[in-house]
């Protein structure tokens, strides 16, 4: 029952279990993560099959499979149970500073951090924030240097369709890795696109969305999901909260629950809960990194001050109250960890400006400024144009791209001027900022975030705007930014290597990332999302908690992908299926001369403050 | 010509129809697909009435209740009100009501109430008669007006009549000195009304 894995210290136990034919159809092969040593109790429920509690546990597990998951009955899943390549990342909590490596030992000594291309030249302006809790911290964990040619190994998911039943050895085959595989799950992509409510949760359709967010109280009731109505999905939810605090009771911790090519993941952040449900090929930790972006994107319009507040006073407060008409929010954010690497890769992307444009709009945000006045942001899109912020004070990415969501998914800025409470979480969880939000034109991109501390500071903050537009008026930058706006992003080609396709360039030191524009055989919108599956699929095994890479050369069936971490920066390029390994590693040096050469247009070097 | 400020903010559940009646005074459009107003939202429109200008300053509040707590701030320096229901949904009215006791508690004494009952245009899943809303407008001496922001009913009338009520004020003082400054208008909101217990639930 019990399995040890070496490399995997932190991995408890791989059970298996297995429901009565009686009590349940169809039989459901598991494998529970559990995190705590003193899962022993855990291990003893789960391996004792004949007790209450196993056959309550395995019943709750089925009820959530069945109900998520299009499994079919008698289709031999036991032999998929036991695969030692499921990727074993445990959502590891501990800081991961322990695992950090003395920068001095990069091999690339011109490119560490704070000297790599695009790195800012005074104090970056986002926080290096690597909290306790905070999962997107990417740990420079560079363990092992390793090139894989081609990639291989670490698939255990497999499709739903493949059915077959399988023996135990073709399951060790399997475990060898099939590279083809990987993108036979992703043809059967389908988009959720907008958002429908209306959806039948028993039918097929329902099932079959690629990722499922559940968001729940502790009292099980129901607070969001993104496909099909919170009432008829509220006895699902009451299973997997009965689930949570079952294994609890262990005082142990639910983590995942690996089954059929789903990774079903907990993140339990009290008062909530939040449940994903997931067929693509992310790993555990992204996902909970996904969870954890709409836990902040709560919080951010509640505090956790005011949502503690209010299940203290009434356990089983229906929290959807608060938070209507927030939905589209939460929406948005789940298509934006879809298909923006930003979210990912814990950077933001600015639009390229020549860099005397960038610092003329600087210097007058900077001079529109005020008492309370704490960060002004300029946005294009969900492009920064440029962030002036107080002098100590810093904006983490994560609250950044709350607020780019804000913006982004809500056409309720376009007139007027919006006046709103937001909590940053990232910065503060107790509290409210206010954001006065405006178009700086009602038909322009361009987005003026000012946030200040005082609720009363609208009409300064008002004023500030009509002070910053005038000052752009006078040096007639407007009309630059404006025009500069019109190619808000470059071509590839503008690199000059022929098979590269596209690529995501980010400077560690300053959290920014450039990107060139989505080529063409990536603009639909299962494309796009597919090449970002792939990076974060690269990101994730450079990323890995305990066995993180350093270089891969990825061979994929429509492209060939590289990455490259090094202490200064990260590096994901796709190339043309045609194009071979060597040169690819010689595209890597072509490339970043060409960063290096186009830095001040592409990152904003100088960040500003008050 | 003279120029008077008008301060106004919308209240009232969400979805009812706010932030479509601001729009379709301000730049007279609408949008069926409009998200919900996250905060406030602030919007300035000048029109010209006989031989004075009104610019309007107006607050478009949001209906949802965890935005509640702010209200105040934008009623408080308010010289009208615009409440708002919904003809489609009795709970939007019930809310109206308590909007107008909170108002009468916490708002500015002079405040002048208008009533709108939106979307008449879906006068066939009508729920609020209109009957009903005019005796409660009428008893809390309120502005009392059918809209369509949609179909653009009644909806620059409702702001003329506002600016009508709201008194002229008086060069270096407050807001509405005087009671009233047209002599057919009844006192306004201020003025306890009979049939409303006073206390707040």
């Amino acid at each position: 029952m019990q399995e040890e894995n070496e490399h995997e210290p932190q991995l408890v136990s791989v059970t298996r279990i297995k429901c009565s034919e009686k009590t349940l159809r169809p039989t459901i092969p598991c494998i529970l993560h559990f995190t705590e040593v003193t899962s022993v109790t855990g291990l003893e429920f789960l391996s004792q099959p004949g007790q209450e509690k196993t056959i309550r546990a395995c019943y709750s597990l089925a009820w959530i499979i069945e109900r998520c998951l299009p499994l079919k009955p008698d289709t031999g899943m036991e032999a998929d149970v036991h695969n030692n390549s499921v990727p074993l990342e445990n959502g590891n909590l501990a800081p991961v500073d322990r695992l950090r490596r003395d920068r001095s030992d990069s091999p690339t000594p011109g490119l560490v951090e704070g000297t790599e291309p695009g790195a800012g030249q005074d104090s970056a302006m986002f926080v290096h924030a690597q909290s306790f809790e905070d999962l997107t911290a990417d740990g420079e964990q560079e363990q092992e240097e390793e090139v894989q040619v081609p990639e291989g190994g670490d698939r255990s998911e497999r499709g739903p369709e493949v059915e077959k039943p399988r023996t135990e050895g073709e399951e060790n085959e399997k475990m060898q890795g099939q590279p083809g595989e990987e993108e036979q799950e992703q043809e059967e992509v389908q988009s959720g696109g907008g958002r429908a409510k209306e959806e039948d949760v028993n039918s097929e359709a329902w099932r079959r969305h690629r990722k499922h967010v559940f968001v729940l109280s502790e009292a099980g009731k129901p607070i969001y999901s993104r496909y099909g109505t919170e009432e008829a999905l509220s006895s699902t939810m009451g299973v997997m909260m009965a689930l949570v605090s079952f294994v609890e009771a262990g005082k142990n911790v639910i983590r995942s629950i690996h089954a059929e090519g789903y990774k079903v993941v907990f993140l339990r952040k009290s008062p909530l809960v939040l449940v994903g449900v997931s067929r693509t090929r992310q790993s555990e930790r992204e996902l909970t990194r996904e969870l954890l972006y709409i836990y902040y994107q709560i919080i951010s319009l509640l505090t956790l001050t005011q949502l503690n507040h209010v299940f203290q006073i009434k356990q089983n407060y229906d929290l959807r109250r608060l938070l209507a008409g927030s939905e589209h929010l939460t929406d948005n954010l789940l298509r934006l960890l879809d298909c923006d690497p930003g979210l990912f890769l814990s950077a933001v992307t600015c639009v390229p400006l020549p860099s005397s444009l960038r610092d003329v709009v600087s210097s007058s945000l900077q001079a529109a400024k005020a008492k309370n006045l704490v960060f002004s942001i300029l946005l294009a899109g969900s492009r920064l144009v440029t962030l002036v912020r107080k002098k100590d004070q810093y904006l983490h990415h994560m609250d950044l791209h709350l607020l780019y969501n804000l913006v982004g998914s809500s056409s309720s800025f376009r007139e007027g001027e919006g006046w709103t409470p937001i909590c940053l979480p990232k910065f503060n969880t107790a509290g409210f900022f206010h954001a006065h939000i405006s178009y700086l034109e009602p038909a322009s991109d361009l987005c003026l975030i000012l946030i200040s501390t005082d609720r009363e500071d609208f009409f300064t903050l008002s004023d500030c705007k009509r002070r910053f537009l005038e000052r752009l008026r006078r040096r007639s930058t407007y009309q630059a930014l404006q025009e500069a706006l019109l190619a808000p992003s470059y071509p590839v080609s503008q690199v000059g290597i022929p098979e590269l396709r596209h690529f995501v360039y980010k400077s560690k030191s300053s959290g920014l990332y450039t990107s060139p524009e989505i080529p063409i055989p990536y603009q639909s919108e299962e494309e796009q999302e597919r090449l970002m599956g792939l990076y974060q699929y690269l990101h994730s095994r450079m990323h890995h908690p305990t066995r993180p890479l350093r270089f891969i050369y990825h061979c994929a069936e429509r492209e060939n992908l590289l990455s490259w971490v090094t202490s200064g920066f990260e590096l994901y390029l796709c190339f043309s299926p045609l194009g071979t390994k060597a040169l690819a590693i010689s595209a890597i040096n072509k490339l970043l001369k060409w960063i290096r050469k186009e830095e001040d247009r592409l990152f904003i070097l100088s960040p500003q403050t008050y | 010509m003279a120029l008077r400020e008008l301060k106004v903010c919308l209240l009232g559940d969400t979805g009812v129809g706010k932030s479509s009646i601001v729009w379709r005074f301000v730049e007279d459009s609408f949008d069926p697909n409009i998200n919900p107003t996250i905060g406030a939202s602030f919007m300035t429109k000048t029109v010209q009435y006989q031989n004075e200008l009104h610019k309007f300053l107006i607050w478009d509040t949001a209906g949802q209740e965890r935005f509640r707590a702010l209200a105040p701030m934008y009623y408080r320096g308010s010289a009208a009100a615009i409440i708002v229901y919904d003809i489609t949904k009795e709970d939007s009215f019930q809310t109206l009501k308590n909007w107008v006791k909170e108002l009468r508690q916490h708002g500015p004494p002079n405040i002048v109430v208008a009533i709108a009952g939106n979307k008449c245009d879906l006068s066939d899943a009508r729920e609020v008669s209109e009957k009903d809303a005019k005796d409660y407008a009428d008893s809390i001496h309120a502005i009392f007006v059918e809209t369509s922001a949609k179909n653009a009913i009644n909806i620059n009338e409702v702001f003329i009549e506002i600016s009508q009520r709201i008194p002229v004020s008086e060069p270096g003082g407050g807001a509405g000195a005087r009671a009233s400054n047209s002599a057919d208008s009844p006192p306004r909101a201020a003025a306890p009304a009979a049939d409303d217990p006073p206390p707040k639930p």
